[in-house]
């Protein structure tokens, strides 16, 4: 057989094959609106639930001096969508049973003589208390309550020393003035993200996410299916090579996962404003890359179970480690150092970082080049595996 | 070719302690209609399967068209047609999409095959448009079966192509392998219905991995040994116990609507057989028994050979 009758026969073959799949998918109407709408509605949905903003932070006040500058700190409180005064009063109890219930995440202490100080010294000390039950969140109002203080104090031309304590079962008590308290000068500068809007951050991973497991489920599920319904023992008869078959059952999903990303895309960019700031077309083709891999991956799962619910089980397995780890929800940079030597053979944390890197910092592709061979590799070992695990033939 | 079109050598299939297919040897002749006939788990699958290239054997060998069905199968996978047990068409493709897709696979259209699959296609033309899941039994075989044609095969196994199809599908099923037969393709097909056995050149019988024996049917009817009588009674039940004390009872069974009983005696003439077992009846008080001879059936000769395989078993 002449090479190009022989890459003929492969082209035919796999057609062919790819042809009866698109016909799959298309006859199956629920599992075509599954495919194309559920990410969707699943990225509307999770994009606002996934922040690590803070907003309308409950707050309360205990001010021992009533004065026009405690009012002031006060009204500065007030009118920053970042907090919300929930109460204020002269007593430290009430404080204590209002942080106790959990109507305030923050208390603000404003010890007796803060204008004298603040006019005498120009600094005067200032008690914060935080509810740290939830940690990350309890930093983030700390620094919005920092800045809040440090921009006040600035304004007057004075310094204010905020002295925080992380409160977690224990009770808020009256803070005595803290003459030696650490400076804290809070000077957050988001790069990239200047309004350190999450959803630029989060949008294009949990894009990632949902694209990663609708095509491994995907397909995951189909061979699998096959053998259950017997229509993979008259194919394996026919002269549909491994690498024919593995490469028809890609290419479909290919294209649909491809769909659902742009659908994805526009999404993020119209309703979520999230930035393009890099070439739409470097991210489609690292985004066509990593597809193989997530398909290969499925693919792999599929040749390897007997039945559909096994692999389910196997790709929920695979895909929950690969998304945890993949530096989408946590930072990778505070995993434990084996984690993130773990994490370099994940897929998902390569494209993750490439599609932030090209969304939000405009990244060429000088700077994503690395992650790309990375996922070439991962690509063709993926489907290497897929292909050798199918097997033609039963011992 | 001079070499059958099947040989297969000693072939042995286990699973664990299991024996499938149990130094099985047989041939099927170019141009055969050949039957594997034996009750479900008789390994007929396993070796059509080792014969299709699906399955290794652990050991023996068996080629097909002269190929190797371990060493050639890419050669051997575009010249047979395999027709699985279980249908295996995609249920959700309608038929003419099921009969593109295993022609473009062998490189081939419908539209070129047309006049080679036009006997049975022809039947099911009017539904083309139809998905396969939506057909009756009888349609989805012959819909798997101009699948398994379309490329235009040299031998056509056919694994249980009638169980789950009714009598007159399977009798039309029959008549197209038998037309099919005379363009001089051979055909292996496996059945567990008994009749079937009949309308094969040669039939090879099967029990538990075994085959117990390989003729013309006519001549696998002949060879049972015993003198066979049928016994005719409305009391059917209490007759086939009665004649369980039958002295000269080698074996006696429920047949249909009568009961077969095989006299022990070796080269008795009929006639007395059937007088002595009336009169064994009417002593017992069953006066409207009737016996007479019957020509044993392939049916017949696989229950002797059965029993006689299991009789260590039974015993045990």
């Amino acid at each position: 057989m002449s090479a190009a009758s022989a890459v003929r026969g492969f082209a035919r073959r796999t057609l062919a094959l790819a042809r009866a799949e698109v016909l799959h998918v298309i006859r199956d109407r629920a599992s075509l609106v599954q495919i194309i709408v559920m990410p969707l509605v699943q990225l509307l949905v999770l994009s606002n639930v996934a922040t690590f903003a803070v907003k309308r932070s409950p707050v309360y006040f205990v001010d021992f001096d009533h004065s026009p500058a405690s009012r002031g700190i006060v009204t500065r409180f007030a009118a920053s969508d970042l907090f919300d005064i929930v109460g204020q009063s002269a007593s430290p109890d009430a404080a204590n049973e209002a942080m106790l219930r959990g109507d305030a995440t923050l208390v603000v202490t404003i010890p007796r003589d803060f204008e004298r100080d603040l006019v005498r010294d120009k600094a005067a000390p200032i008690g914060l208390d935080l509810n740290a039950e939830k940690g990350s969140a309890a930093g983030i109002v700390q620094s919005y309550a920092a800045q809040t203080l440090t921009d006040y104090a600035a304004e007057l031309g004075t310094e204010i020393v905020p002295t925080p304590r992380n409160v977690i079962d224990g009770p808020p008590s009256e803070i005595p003035p803290h003459p030696g308290a650490a400076h804290i000068d809070v000077r957050l500068r988001s790069w990239y993200n200047q309004t350190l809007d999450y959803k630029h951050y989060m949008v294009p991973g949990i894009l990632v996410a949902l694209v990663t497991m609708i095509g491994t489920l995907l397909t995951a599920q189909n061979i699998a299916r096959e053998k259950e319904m017997g229509t993979l023992e008259q194919l394996n008869v026919t002269p549909i090579g491994k690498a024919e078959f593995i490469t028809a059952k890609l290419l479909p999903f290919w294209v649909l996962a491809m769909i659902d990303l742009m659908l994805g895309l526009a999404v993020a960019r119209l309703v979520f404003d999230v930035p393009i700031r890099g070439s739409l077309v470097l991210l489609m083709g690292s985004a066509g890359l990593y597809m193989i891999v997530a398909l290969a991956i499925g693919l792999w799962i599929s040749a390897l179970v007997e039945t559909q619910q096994q692999a389910m089980f196997t790709s929920f397995f695979v895909i929950m480690i690969y998304l945890l780890m993949s530096g989408l929800l946590t930072p990778i940079d505070s995993m434990p150092h084996w984690v993130q030597v773990a994490s370099l053979v994940n897929p998902v944390r390569h494209f993750v970082s490439i599609s932030r890197a090209i969304l939000v910092k405009g990244a060429g592709l000088a700077e994503i080049s690395t992650q790309l061979v990375t996922l070439a590799v991962f690509a063709v070992g993926f489907l290497t595996l897929a292909i050798r695990q199918y097997r033609k033939r039963a011992a | 070719m001079s070499e059958a079109p099947v040989v297969v050598d000693d072939v042995v299939k286990r699973y664990g302690e299991v024996a499938a297919v149990d130094h099985v040897t047989a041939e099927v002749r170019h141009g055969e209609l050949f039957g594997f006939i034996g009750p479900d788990g008789a390994g007929k699958t396993t070796l059509f399967r080792i014969l299709t290239t699906l399955l290794l054997p652990d050991s023996g060998s068996a080629r097909v068209l002269g190929r190797d069905v371990v060493t050639d199968l890419w050669a051997l996978r575009r010249e047979i047609g395999y027709m699985p047990g279980r249908f295996s068409l995609y249920p959700d493709l309608s038929v003419r999409e099921n009969l593109d897709f295993f022609a473009s696979v062998f490189g081939t259209t419908v539209a070129r095959e047309y006049e080679h699959i036009a006997p049975i296609y022809s039947q099911l033309e009017e539904f083309n448009d139809r998905r396969a899941a939506a057909l009756s039994g009888g349609m989805k075989q012959k819909l798997a079966l101009c699948c398994a044609l379309v490329h235009r095969p040299n031998i056509l196994f056919l694994d249980e192509p009638t169980t789950g199809v009714d009598a007159v599908s399977r009798r039309e099923f029959w008549e197209l392998l038998a037309r099919m037969r005379t363009s001089g393709l051979t055909i292996v097909v496996s059945t567990p219905y008994m009749d079937e056995a009949n309308r094969c050149d040669r039939v090879a019988l099967m029990q538990n991995g075994r085959i117990l024996a390989t003729d013309a049917p006519a001549a696998v009817a002949a060879s049972f040994e015993r003198t066979l009588l049928a016994v005719r009674s409305p009391d059917r039940y209490r007759v086939l116990l009665a004649l369980r004390d039958y002295p000269h009872t080698q074996r006696v069974y429920p047949f249909g609507e009568s009961l077969h009983l095989a006299d022990d005696r070796a080269g008795i003439d009929a006639a007395r057989a059937s007088s002595e077992a009336t009169a064994f009846l009417h002593d017992k008080g069953f006066t409207d028994a009737r016996v007479e001879p019957t020509p044993p059936t392939i049916e017949d000769v696989f229950i002797s050979r059965m029993s006689a395989v299991n009789a260590p078993v039974a015993a045990a």
